[in-house]
């Protein structure tokens, strides 16, 4: 993760005038080059569920702004061990690793008390879901999801098993890289992301119709995990690292009057 | 050279199985922590909100994810125990989802200006690779809508009914209905916001 040495932000620059306080305003308009187009026919179903008409292009308002307060009291104490969460007669089989990271907004601060959700497959790359019928068989010890939130210095960690790849119907038979689907809130609703992370060094990832609904080789890149060698558990598991940047928010200089429509 | 910024993690779409990680009992798993997130408790006038999302073809999006976020009956976010947000499933076999809330109080737009009730909904389903963001308006606000600032900002006026719910008569407690259509002539209004 490259961190934004060039925002004035972390090079402590003030803005003119002094000890005017600063809060912070808005919520940083969305790079919209930094995601996936909505019309993608290399993954097929998007043909059909994309918009025709362009987005409406709105500012933020209170609402916008704010978004739902989650507390860790709502978590209970296993939901980021995927290894154990679901675990009927034992532990999950597979590849036993720990996923964690750092959340940060687009001007590189921390953001303490996200909720982070994740699913995934088995180690076999089949869901615990009422409509995946392929062949590879239940885990009965792994249930796929997991939940945390990340901690004051914006820190998060799952320990889970490495999911493995699986076919879909899109061209013939794709196969999904091994991937771990991530729901991310932060404190404003306009944050809201869902995306999925990969594994580094996987040959499915370069193949994926939907990584590859990103144009940008830079953008894909930025949801490839990579392994952390420093930070596996010995002789219990590996560790990826993945840290993820939410939308920023910009600083309110002044009290001006917004222009209205 | 202008100032950089970390870029915003790239969004990639909520997969067929979005309800493990996101509604597990849809999915057919208990988790007992994350039961009835479309039911949401809080003072204020009870009401239901419905809906079917459609794709460009008029077929039924089985698979959607819907989430809510809202004002308190005062128009506050974040001001007591309301929580403001829900999440729901469409049906596997109907597509229908719903919520039951409160009625949202009025939220002052940036300049002071009333906005006419409203809730916002996100959308995630697979196809889509970043979920879309729209409003649902109360039919029987109509001065409020005529005034709304956000239903203002679209210049197109007749795609601005799109956004606002048909009352369903005959219900328990006040109903709301509103199909989305992600594609096509009747194309809901997404924002970019």
């Amino acid at each position: 993760m490259q961190h934004a040495t060039s925002c004035w932000l972390r090079r402590g620059i003030r803005p003119a005038g002094g000890n005017m306080p600063m809060k912070l305003g808005d919520v940083i308009r969305r790079d919209r080059s930094s995601h996936p187009p909505a019309l993608t026919p290399g993954y097929k179903t998007s043909v059909l569920r994309s918009p025709r008409r362009a987005l409406i292009s709105i500012e933020p308002g209170p609402g916008e702004n704010a978004g739902p307060i989650f507390k860790a009291s709502m978590l209970g104490p296993l939901e980021n061990d995927l290894i154990r969460n679901y675990g009927k007669t034992g532990e999950a089989i597979g590849e036993r690793i720990i996923v964690h990271g750092k959340i940060l907004d687009e001007c590189g601060r921390p953001v303490p008390n996200a909720l982070i959700e994740v699913w995934q497959a088995n180690a076999g790359g089949r869901y615990r879901h009422v409509n995946d019928s392929y062949l590879a068989p239940l885990d009965p010890n792994f249930g796929g999801t997991g939940r945390c939130m990340s901690d004051a210095e914006g820190n998060y960690f799952f320990r889970t098993i490495r999911p493995g790849p699986y076919p879909w119907r899109n061209n013939g038979s794709d196969w999904r890289p091994a991937h771990i689907h991530i729901s991310i809130f932060g404190h404003a609703f306009v944050q809201r992301l869902v995306s999925q992370l990969y594994f580094e060094g996987d040959p499915l990832v370069p193949l994926c119709p939907i990584l590859n609904t990103l144009p940008d080789p830079a953008a894909r890149e930025r949801l490839i995990a990579k392994l952390d060698m420093g930070n596996t558990v010995p002789f219990d598991a590996l560790a990826y690292r993945f840290d993820v940047v939410l939308r920023g928010r910009r600083q309110t200089f002044f009290e001006n009057k917004p222009e209205g429509h | 050279m202008p100032i950089e910024y970390l870029k915003e993690t790239p969004s990639q779409t909520g997969g067929p199985y979005v309800h493990i990680g996101l509604l597990p009992v849809a999915a057919g798993l208990a988790y007992g922590t994350q039961e009835q997130p479309h039911v949401l408790s809080g003072a204020g006038e009870r009401i239901r909100i419905e809906g079917v999302v459609y794709d460009g073809s008029g077929h039924i999006v089985k698979d959607a994810l819907i989430e809510l976020w809202q004002a308190d009956a005062e128009g506050k976010h974040n001001a007591g125990d309301f929580l403001g947000w829900g999440r729901a499933s469409a049906a596997f076999d109907t597509g229908e989802w719903f919520f039951e809330t409160i009625r949202p109080g009025i939220v002052p737009w940036r300049d002071g200006r009333p906005q006419a009730r409203h809730v916002t909904l996100i959308i995630f389903a697979r196809g889509i690779n970043i979920h879309l963001h729209t409003r649902l308006y109360f039919p029987e606000d109509e001065a409020a809508l005529e005034a709304d600032p956000v239903l203002k900002s679209i210049e197109w006026v007749g795609r601005r009914k799109t956004l606002v719910a048909t009352k369903v008569e005959g219900k328990p407690i006040p109903t709301y209905r509103l199909e989305i259509n992600i594609q096509g002539d009747d194309e809901t209004v997404f924002f970019d916001v």
